[in-house]
């Protein structure tokens, strides 16, 4: 049953991604966290930094982790199928229509409305990882005393830094992890 | 549905279907990044290298996949299938694309298992989850800046009545989807309509 609840979710959440592997991230978070609390807040936010470091489409690699986590190798099987049935079914429908008028006037009307839209749905998951890592919850703090200030000084270097010198984003990732391990090696608490 | 043109010159249909199939795995197996990245490379292998896409053609492939729902790197192989060898053709670049990711990220999430409980582990990828949210921050405000700079209202009207839905009220994301592509179909009916086709034009392209 959790299959069929698995693949229905994936189905959806390659439905409604447009604009590729972070358009993803919100929808799946929304159904593995929200809706089924398959995965908590955490593993999702681990989910991600795993999806990003490995090669690969990041949404069919959210996917097959996703998947395995909830219902081992059948779960990372449906969960693929899922998310790539309806780019199948529409893109080749539309690669027909393609070949045959070459000119698509609707989806140049849906694209107009969903690229604004995409972006704040990126930019809401992007805020929800970056407080959990800030404050350990998703939402803004009501007090300073959950603050990690260590993290806080990491993220605006981090942010500065990739802003100016449009540095390489695994390296931005792999080097916030150096930084924490580094650090915890050396007994600094965080 | 047919093939849309012959086969390339003197590749037999197996030795053609196996050429797709290395190339979209040897792609999805070792590129780092996602969509963005894995796309201009499969335009590097099947219009500068084989050959058997025309550049025109390649860019108006990718313009369909990224209209369409679904992760662009996927939808990028199964039109390049489907224009070389019909059908048949992109199931086989398909399989190539998906087939990395499940075994990879498989193996890993078992691994996770062993160790995420793991002080060292959980210090490594709280940093990392720091530099996730800066590459993602980071690509919001490239993508913001974009539609800001179109200077058209509805495109930032939609951006902010989008944001306070989802992060506000935490609307459903498939009804906030649902209404920015009625409204930009809307948009573009009523520009069709007005003959303003300047103003649709600038920012739709």
């Amino acid at each position: 049953m959790i299959l069929l609840q698995l693949f229905w979710s994936f189905i959806q959440i390659g439905l409604f991604s447009f604009g590729g592997g972070y358009a993803a991230l919100p929808l799946i978070q929304e159904q593995v966290v929200n809706v089924h609390g398959w995965l908590t807040v955490q593993e999702f936010a681990d989910v991600v930094t795993i999806s990003q470091m490995t090669p690969g489409p990041i949404a069919l690699n959210a996917a097959s982790f996703v998947g395995t986590r909830i219902s081992g190798i059948p779960g990372a099987l449906v969960a693929t199928l899922g998310n790539v049935l309806p780019s199948l079914l529409i893109v080749l429908v539309l690669a027909w229509f393609y070949f045959k008028y070459r000119s698509l006037r609707v989806m140049q009307g849906v694209l107009y409305g969903l690229r604004p839209a995409v972006v704040a749905l990126i930019a809401s998951a992007g805020l929800s990882i970056l407080f959990l890592a800030l404050f350990g919850s998703q939402a803004f703090p009501s007090s300073t005393s959950t603050v990690s200030w260590f993290a806080v000084i990491l993220f605006v270097l981090g942010f500065i830094v990739v802003r100016i010198k449009k540095t390489n984003p695994i390296l931005i990732i792999l080097s916030g992890g150096v930084v924490t391990v580094v650090l915890h090696i050396a007994g600094i608490a965080l | 549905m047919t093939t849309q043109n012959s086969l390339p010159n003197g590749t037999s249909r197996a030795k053609l279907f196996w050429t797709l199939f290395k190339t979209t795995f040897t792609l999805s197996a070792f590129t780092v990044g996602g969509g963005y990245v894995i796309v201009p490379l499969m335009r590097k292998s099947f219009v500068d290298k084989l050959s058997w896409i025309e550049e025109n053609e390649m860019l108006d492939l990718i313009a369909i996949a990224q209209s369409a729902p679904g992760p662009i790197a996927v939808n990028t192989s199964i039109l390049v299938g489907y224009k070389i060898a019909g059908v048949a053709g992109a199931l086989v670049t398909l399989l190539g694309t998906i087939l990395p990711p499940l075994i990879i990220l498989t193996l890993l999430s078992f691994i996770y298992n062993a160790i995420k409980d793991n002080r060292i582990v959980q210090a490594l990828f709280f940093g990392m989850s720091i530099g996730v949210a800066v590459v993602i921050l980071d690509a919001v405000v490239t993508m913001a800046r974009t539609v800001l700079k179109t200077r058209k209202v509805l495109p930032v009207i939609i951006m902010v009545l989008a944001f306070i839905a989802t992060y506000a009220l935490k609307l459903n994301i498939i009804i906030i989807i649902l209404s920015c592509a009625a409204i930009g179909i809307l948009a573009v009916l009523v520009a069709t309509h007005n003959e303003s086709k300047k103003t649709f034009r600038g920012d739709a392209g």
